[in-house]
């Protein structure tokens, strides 16, 4: 099965424990992930201002060239392109004055209607990898392990774009569940994880990260799974911040859900790229007996 | 009575052919008539405009003659090599003979071949918004979106290729929305590239010690000492790699200087 896709740039920098995971899971699988041959940056942040559509450009190039090559899907990782793209495909498909000002603008490439379908990874495992399938590839069960789904903002905001219904908070469960994982509900799952304000007012969203991580642990989680690379920064790069600073109590092992779906198919530690997690990562799943060191065997 | 000679050619100017077309142009906001065929450099200088700058080895490479012109009747820009374009009638134009540009300050030596310290040195570079303006204003033609998002993306061999083609003139900045620099970054990369990470050629490395250890001085001591007649000879009579020949299949009977 051949499937288009976008990987982001940070996923070509800061983030390539997300990509590489998700493309050897994918191999192991069958699937045919494929790297669009031409593209851009997604555009990072939706612009909600009504009269700014270049900002909305980015994220249609990227569609145009999905098109171009043929491509009727493209499956994203990160939340933030899904993001991006999800909404500037529904304007190019609802927005008929904005639709023609923007085709009018990039008059070198193949006029967009919204003709591609964006679909994140998690919803592609559902849909048409199938939990089922899924579960019977799985060689390393999570083995009853609690893990923590956090969504953020960008897989579920706004409704229109978001992967699940309003209040669903399922597909992230129901993956832990196939892979053999026990997915521990918590009130902070969809709290913004302090975005871009780690860097413009720190204070405050340390804060918020010390409230998201308190939150998971006090549910009992054992570890949190997350899809996007600005999340992953504010709540496992800031930890150790806030465990010296005594605003959470210990550290909670956060991940891509995308390596725990590449230790759970028994892949090994080049493929799900623990070496770029934060410390704590790989002792943890060490302790549970997995495969995550080179030479290893569970 | 014969008709009287239309009067075209002017004394200290170049001397227009009898029946040569003539069609109007704007240099700047001014008309003038030029031949037509030339480019629009030789227009100019028809036209009595001297080049201190903005030219170079009109050769279409050097970069020194960007020229943004619209077309009567579209709103678009245009952009070109003045050495290269030829003029169209109520063609609009201005030479941009230098766009300024920051340009990093790093030790080739020193850096590091990966992508952060690129981005360390040319943080605008995510101020892009993909508007594309860049592409459209390259007089070579050079994907330069496509090479700065490849930069985004880490990938310094593919910015390094699809930038190769790049002269330096600077249109990609001068109509970036982003204020980009983006052909410092692109000779940044290829650089890097070019040190880096490119394979060396290991066969021209072993040549170069071999000519340096002075194992050819004196064949070349002979025939620089030759006589015109005996050099004439064995020119004629050298052997020579027939043309279309798969790779790696002929060598010369004399293989004393290989």
């Amino acid at each position: 099965m051949k499937v288009s896709y976008y990987p982001g740039c940070t996923l070509k920098t800061k983030a390539k424990n997300l990509e590489d995971a998700a493309v050897s899971s994918m191999a192991a699988l069958g699937v045919d992930f494929q790297e669009l041959q031409r593209w851009n940056c997604c555009g990072a942040v939706h612009s909600l201002a009504d009269d700014d559509l270049i900002h909305h450009v980015a994220p249609v190039r990227d569609l145009v060239r999905a098109m171009d090559q043929g491509s009727r899907q493209v499956v994203t990782l990160c939340s933030m392109c899904y993001n991006t793209l999800a909404r500037a495909n529904l304007l190019m498909r609802n927005d008929e004055v904005k639709r023609k000002t923007i085709n009018d603008f990039m008059s070198e490439e193949t006029d967009y209607h919204g003709e591609v379908e964006v679909v994140h990874f998690l919803n592609f495992l559902r849909d048409t990898v199938g939990w089922d399938t899924l579960r019977s590839r799985v060689k390393a069960s999570l083995n009853g392990m609690k893990v923590a789904s956090y969504y953020g903002c960008t897989l579920v905001r706004p409704a229109d774009v978001a992967i699940e219904p309003a209040g669903g908070g399922k597909v992230m469960n129901e993956f832990i569940d196939a892979l053999g994982g026990s997915p521990v509900d918590f009130a902070a799952s969809t709290v913004c994880c302090g975005s871009y304000q780690i860097l413009a007012h720190p204070e405050a969203a340390l804060e918020v990260i010390g409230r998201i991580i308190e939150s998971a642990s006090s549910a009992g989680a054992e570890a949190l799974i997350l899809s996007c690379p600005l999340c992953e920064y504010n709540l496992a790069k800031k930890q150790a911040e806030l465990v010296s600073s005594g605003k959470i109590s210990k550290k909670l092992p956060v991940y891509y859900f995308t390596q725990l779906l590449a230790i759970a198919l028994g892949l090994g530690p080049e493929a799900s790229r623990l070496d770029l997690n934060e410390a704590g990562s790989v002792e943890f799943l060490k302790a549970k007996n997995f495969p995550v060191e080179s030479g290893a065997r569970a | 009575m014969s008709a009287p000679v239309k009067q075209v050619a002017t004394g200290d100017r170049a001397i227009l052919p009898e029946g040569a077309k003539t069609i109007p142009i704007f240099v700047m906001g001014k008309r003038y008539e030029v031949p037509e065929t030339l480019t629009i450099m030789k227009a100019m200088e028809y036209a009595g405009f001297k080049f201190l700058r903005g030219a170079g080895c009109r050769g279409g490479i050097c970069g020194a003659c960007p020229t943004v012109y619209r077309r009567e009747g579209d709103y678009k820009l245009y952009f070109g090599l003045a050495c290269q374009t030829v003029v169209e009638p109520n063609m609009y134009l201005a030479q941009i003979p230098f766009y300024p540009a920051n340009r990093a300050v790093y030790d080739i030596e020193k850096i590091e071949p990966v992508a952060d310290a690129i981005h360390a040195l040319y943080p605008e570079l995510f101020r892009c918004v993909a508007c594309n303006n860049c592409t459209k204003a390259c007089p070579m033609h050079v994907e330069v979106l496509d090479y700065i998002s490849a930069i985004k993306q880490g990938d310094i061999a593919r910015a390094a290729r699809i930038s190769f083609d790049c002269i330096q003139c600077g249109m990609c900045a001068s109509r970036c929305m982003g204020e980009l620099p983006q052909y410092h970054i692109a000779q940044l990369v290829r650089r890097i590239y070019g040190k880096y990470i490119q394979p060396k050629a290991e066969h021209l490395q072993k040549r170069v010690t071999q000519i340096e250890s002075g194992r050819y001085d004196k064949a070349l001591d002979e025939l620089q000492k030759m006589d015109h007649a005996r050099l004439e000879k064995i020119y004629k009579e050298r052997e020579r790699e027939p043309d279309m020949v798969p790779l790696g299949a002929w060598m010369p009977k004399d293989t004393q200087y290989l």
